[in-house]
């Protein structure tokens, strides 16, 4: 469950954030092909991301992501060496958040 | 534009009485205590992006682009990028026409942010790709098609 990744790089005056998360991402809508049982639900319902203390990014998600999401955006500014920190929250409460250094 | 927005408005009416009575029904799910943000309840395509927009005008825009592949082999994991060369970007959500969620995600940026989003999604069938976009207070859509071969939905 725990291995979030991060990656931070600024050029042109902007900085990408690079994000792959270990998550399962169930629908809820899926069956289990042996047992017919309905699989619940468990996904990822909000990502945020902080640079120097400050959100530049909230996003809510359905479980319409792919499983173990990638996400990457940019926010204009940042600078190497200054820290963003990525939290994703699920709707089980389970809740993981990394941080990684800017590279230039 | 005055002719952008007529084409729109007829759009808008030929969909409105569905719409409209349509449009009540995720209210009272959120009234009764559950948390989702707008439009994840919704279970059609009009009613997500009547939510997410909040009925306001969407206009088509050449300003966005959707990278998708025209034809994704396995619906459980379709990349796309979206870029929006508009101003002021506040806001991107992601829309699948036909799947049973058609809401994917919704990401809102603080004024520092920049039109670009890239992520992998799941489509459950050959459907449209649409990306809204918030653009200084007004939305702006494009959509794609996506032929799928195998759905991502059914596992």
């Amino acid at each position: 469950m725990s291995g979030m990744r991060v990656q931070a790089k600024v050029a042109n005056g902007e900085t990408e954030v690079k994000i792959l998360m270990n998550h399962p991402m169930e629908t809820g809508g899926r069956k289990d092909q042996k047992t017919n049982e309905v699989i619940p639900a468990h996904f990822i319902t909000e990502v945020t991301c902080e640079h120097n203390g400050k959100v530049v990014l909230n996003s809510d998600w359905s479980g319409g992501i792919s499983k173990n999401p990638y996400l990457s955006f940019k926010f204009k500014g940042g600078a190497a060496e200054e820290s963003v920190k990525v939290t994703w929250k699920d709707n089980k409460g389970e809740t993981e958040t990394q941080e990684a250094k800017i590279k230039a | 534009m005055s002719m952008k927005r007529r084409t729109f408005l007829k759009g808008a009416l030929a969909s409105g009485a569905v719409a409209a009575t349509a449009g009540l029904m995720p209210r009272l799910v959120f009234a009764e205590g559950a948390k989702a943000p707008a439009g994840f309840d919704a279970k059609t395509y009009d009613d997500a992006l009547k939510a997410v927009s909040g009925g306001a005008e969407v206009t088509e825009s050449p300003a966005i682009a959707i990278k998708v592949p025209d034809i994704a082999e396995n619906g459980s994991v379709v990349p796309i990028q979206i870029n929006a060369e508009l101003p002021k970007i506040e806001s991107i959500a992601i829309l699948v026409e036909k799947n049973p969620v058609p809401l994917i995600a919704n990401f809102k940026f603080a004024e520092n942010g920049v039109g670009y989003i890239s992520t992998r999604i799941k489509m459950g069938g050959t459907s449209n790709v649409v990306a809204l976009v918030k653009s200084d207070g007004k939305y702006f859509s494009v959509k794609k098609e996506v032929k799928v071969t195998v759905g991502g939905c059914g596992g």
